[in-house]
């Protein structure tokens, strides 16, 4: 057997830093679990981050990865949280977990009959086609109104205890509890997917379908398939809203959530897992502060945000991160350590 | 010898124009088969054709006998037709290795394994590393494609098609472009492709051509004009005139 | 039923004049203006302003609703919108969104969010019957007007030198450019005339769309309609896709109530996917 040369070494060690667990990672969850039991008062806005979290990361699995923009990714979330809110309200499923499963292959059922919608055509097609479809299932579930409440909303659903234990509170303790590890569940998914060859086939699609065709990847199945993901986690997303609240109404499927979500992920930065999740702790506590002050106008900071983002610059904008990042790398000793053992590798005859 | 790879009155018409007109074309294996032509003789779009970029709107193409005419473009590279591109098409925020890497796994029927991380296969990574080694892209391995130079993203357009081991390889003018001290580099690369890959190879440049064919087809306005060795197509006084820019006498 | 036809086509037509800008923009420059309808809600709060609360007659209050919007088509497009022209459609969807979040929320704070009304004159309001066709008056003044506008940008682009260019720019900018012709100047004139249009557009439909602060949210999706079903290439592909969705949409409303605008988004994924370059565009070569 031949032994392995450096530059083998090298670039496997290259290939895999990337998917490696980063020290703040750790942190960051350990605060986001820690929460449960020394943040009970902010539970409530907390469970609004994780599922706003985990619908932005849906949108970056499509948007940031794979390159598709959609402007009713609210189509998903809304489908999933009227799925969940009908389950509990008919007691057809009283296990919310198990709920939750359904309205997520739900969402994914849905996903992919739509996906084969958004495969052709330009940026403005697809932001109508994902727009119109959002639409027609907001006027859907308008028009059912003995079956999802109509404009009123879904109201009068009872969600049964988590596994028959654990009720869910009106401090949202349990909700909390309960939404963070799904997220936790999802986001570890998600970081898989996106650190493997598939994941690496969808930044090559996004980057230049033409090219990806030509090396044998089926550009339109890649698509389909992530796209199919993505709504099973939009969906799962709505679920936990409604779940979390026992409540589902039409403002799930408006165009001002998926625009609202859009940008979020810009605040947060697109194309890396943790910007949904950044982008939705910054603009929640945004939210809570402004609001407060003026509820019927808060519409106006979003767009003030978005048009200073753009104008700005959307890479100048997460140059903010710059020292964070720099930081990160000096708090990396792990990785510090394995790149001078390479190096010391590679000088070796 | 085999034919591989063969047209049977493949056509394709545009509004007004016929791009393709007519072509019947044979490629035995092993072949170093060049398609010269003049400037809009159809040589791109007649590759187009052979990849399933574009439908034809005549004719045939045939694989090992088998016909491919409707066979999706990702499809044809698994049974082996690859080709690179004139004006380079990479992923720019991809480095060299994760986009050999990702070829290579592609190839491998791998790519919808999206639970392993990239880089755990360790085949897998020593077989890119052996392919940029070929090339001479070990140096740069790591940089984003986009900010490569020219002549080292010219490599990778080679080196991507390799990594995807085609039978039939379609080169579209590899050395296009390339400022004269790196045009070695990848006429060396050409010349070095193994034994049992068959090449068709579009060019411009009639000295690559004429060390490098065995064999030479002569487009012009879309049709087959002339075909033969480089000696017969050297001597042959149409193809002069054709490049000379006048009307072939008997055409 | 001639009379659902009338009014769809009054509906239409006042799409048309609401949209035509927008198909302008989208062809010239690429640009995927979200906005648009922002222009025409201006057009009407001004309108609302004038007539209701200054006592302005309502037709001396159209040309000013359209000077004004074009006005601030204008400054806006100057000092906001030219930085944008070059940025990915992402970028452009992103800023176009956030400034109708401004606006919707900024005439929330100025004039209220309930609905407004305008006072038309009394020889405006009724109906007259026609042969058995019950005739809205305000709707068949929409008509004449639309109608004669369409007239005039169908003259406009087809009979002056500025049409010319401003279609060659549409077709080929960098060609254009070449041929030294200034495409920024004529997009900022075509950008503010647009506005303009959207503005009187946004003051004719007071009466029968009814005007609140979320007008441009609302309308968003009509105007979208419009231009991709329509495509870019000409008006006469707006302009019969403004009648085909002000008829459909009225009619749909009319005998299948319950279905409400499931019709109108059916139609336009339906198309969409169909023909992606819009219904009544010139085939591409692509």
């Amino acid at each position: 057997m031949i032994p392995p040369r450096p530059t083998i070494l090298a670039a496997t060690e290259w290939l895999s830093a990337r998917a490696r667990w980063h020290p703040l990672e750790f942190v960051f969850w350990i605060v986001a679990f820690a929460a449960i039991w020394l943040m009970p008062e902010r539970h409530l806005i907390l469970t609004e981050i994780a599922w706003l979290a985990l619908f932005a990361l849906s949108l970056d699995l499509i948007l940031g990865y794979a390159g598709i923009i959609s402007l009713g990714h609210a189509a998903f979330f809304g489908f999933g949280g009227y799925i969940a809110a009908l389950l509990a309200k008919y007691e057809i499923v009283n296990e919310p977990v198990l709920a939750l499963l359904i309205a997520g292959v739900g969402a994914m059922a849905l996903g992919f009959v739509t996906s084969f919608l958004v495969l052709r055509g330009s940026d403005l097609t697809r932001l109508m086609v994902t727009l119109g479809v959002a639409l027609l299932l907001r006027e859907l579930a308008n028009r059912y109104g003995w079956l999802t409440g109509g404009a009123d909303g879904l109201q009068g659903a009872i969600i049964q205890p988590l596994f028959g234990t654990f009720r869910f509170d009106m401090f949202g303790h349990t909700g909390y509890a309960y939404s963070v590890t799904v997220l936790f569940i999802l986001f570890l998914i998600a970081r898989r997917l996106v650190n493997s060859p598939f994941g690496l086939s969808l930044m090559s699609v996004k980057g230049n379908p033409l090219r990806s065709s030509a090396i044998g990847i089926s550009v339109d199945a890649r698509l389909v398939a992530i796209y199919t993901i993505a709504a099973g986690y939009a969906g799962i997303a709505g679920a936990l809203l409604a779940q979390t609240t026992a409540f589902a109404s039409l403002e799930m499927f408006s165009f001002d959530r998926s625009a609202d979500l859009l940008l979020v992920l810009i605040i947060g930065g697109a194309g890396y897992l943790y910007g949904g999740m950044i982008g939705a702790i910054i603009f929640k506590v945004m939210q809570d502060y402004l609001s407060a002050l003026t509820p019927q106008y808060w519409p106006f900071w979003i767009g003030l945000v978005l048009v200073v983002i753009v104008l700005v610059g959307r890479d100048r904008i997460t140059t903010w991160t710059t020292p964070f990042r720099r930081l990160a790398a000096r708090l990396d000793w792990r990785a510090a350590r394995r790149a001078a053992a390479a190096s010391n590798e590679g000088q070796k005859p | 010898m085999t034919v591989v790879l063969e047209t049977i009155n493949l056509a394709k018409r545009f509004t007004g124009i016929i791009a393709t007109n007519d072509v019947s074309l044979r490629i035995e294996k092993g072949a170093r088969h060049a398609l010269i032509g003049p400037n809009g003789a159809g040589k791109t779009t007649l590759i187009n054709l052979l990849t399933g970029v574009m439908k034809p709107s005549g004719g045939r193409i045939l694989l090992d006998g088998e016909d491919i005419s409707d066979v999706p473009t990702h499809k044809r590279v698994r049974l082996g037709i690859v080709r690179t591109f004139q004006i380079n098409q990479l992923f720019g925020d991809l480095t060299p290795l994760e986009t050999i890497g990702l070829a290579v796994s592609e190839r491998r029927g791998q790519g919808l394994d999206w639970w392993r991380i990239v880089g755990s296969r360790p085949d897998l990574v020593s077989e890119s590393v052996g392919i940029l080694e070929r090339f001479h892209l070990t140096d740069v391995i790591e940089e984003r494609t986009a900010v490569l130079p020219y002549g080292k993203q010219r490599l990778l357009e080679i080196a991507v098609a390799i990594a995807c081991r085609p039978r039939v390889l379609l080169l579209d003018e590899p050395a296009a472009g390339v400022p004269e001290d790196e045009r070695h580099e990848i006429l060396s690369a050409v010349a070095a492709l193994p034994d049992d890959v068959t090449v068709l190879l579009i060019e411009h440049d009639m000295d690559i051509v004429f060390s490098f064919a065995d064999r030479i087809s002569v487009l012009v306005n879309g049709a087959l004009f002339v075909e033969g060795t480089p000696e017969e197509v050297a001597r042959d006084a149409r193809v002069k005139a054709v490049y000379l820019g006048e009307e072939p006498v008997d055409a | 039923m001639l009379t659902i036809l009338f009014d769809g086509i009054a509906y239409g037509m006042l799409l048309f004049v609401l949209a035509s800008g927008l198909a302008v923009t989208l062809g010239l420059m690429n640009f995927v203006n979200l906005a648009h309808g922002s222009f025409a809600m201006a057009g009407g709060y001004i309108t609302v302003v004038l007539v209701n609360w200054l006592g302005f007659p309502f037709f001396a209050s159209l040309p000013l609703a359209f000077a004004a919007s074009a006005v601030i088509g204008f400054i806006f497009e100057r000092t906001l919108y030219v930085h944008v022209y070059r940025k990915p459609h992402l970028d452009q969807v992103l800023f176009t969104i956030g400034l109708v979040f401004m606006s919707v929320a900024a005439l929330d704070y100025v004039m209220g969010s309930s609905q407004v009304f305008v006072q038309v004159p009394d020889y405006l309001q009724g109906q007259f019957n026609f042969f058995g066709v019950g005739i809205g008056r305000y709707r068949l003044l929409i008509i004449v007007i639309c109608g004669l506008l369409t007239i005039a940008l169908q003259f406009i682009l087809a009979g002056t030198r500025f049409g010319s260019r401003l279609r060659a720019a549409v077709d080929d900018s960098r060609v254009a450019r070449g041929l030294g012709i200034n495409v920024n100047r004529i997009f900022a004139f075509t950008f503010a005339f647009g506005s303009g249009l959207a503005g009187l557009g946004g003051a004719l439909g007071v009466e029968i769309l009814g005007l609140d602060p979320t007008f441009p949210l609302k309308f968003m999706i009509y105007f979208l309609i419009v231009v991709t079903v329509g495509g870019t290439s000409s008006i006469t592909g707006p302009f019969l896709a403004s009648l085909l969705l002000g008829i459909s949409d009225v009619a749909g409303k009319y005998y299948v109530p319950t279905l409400g605008s499931f019709v109108i988004y059916t139609i336009m994924i339906v198309v969409l996917i169909w023909r992606p370059q819009g219904l009544f565009s010139r085939a591409s070569s692509r």
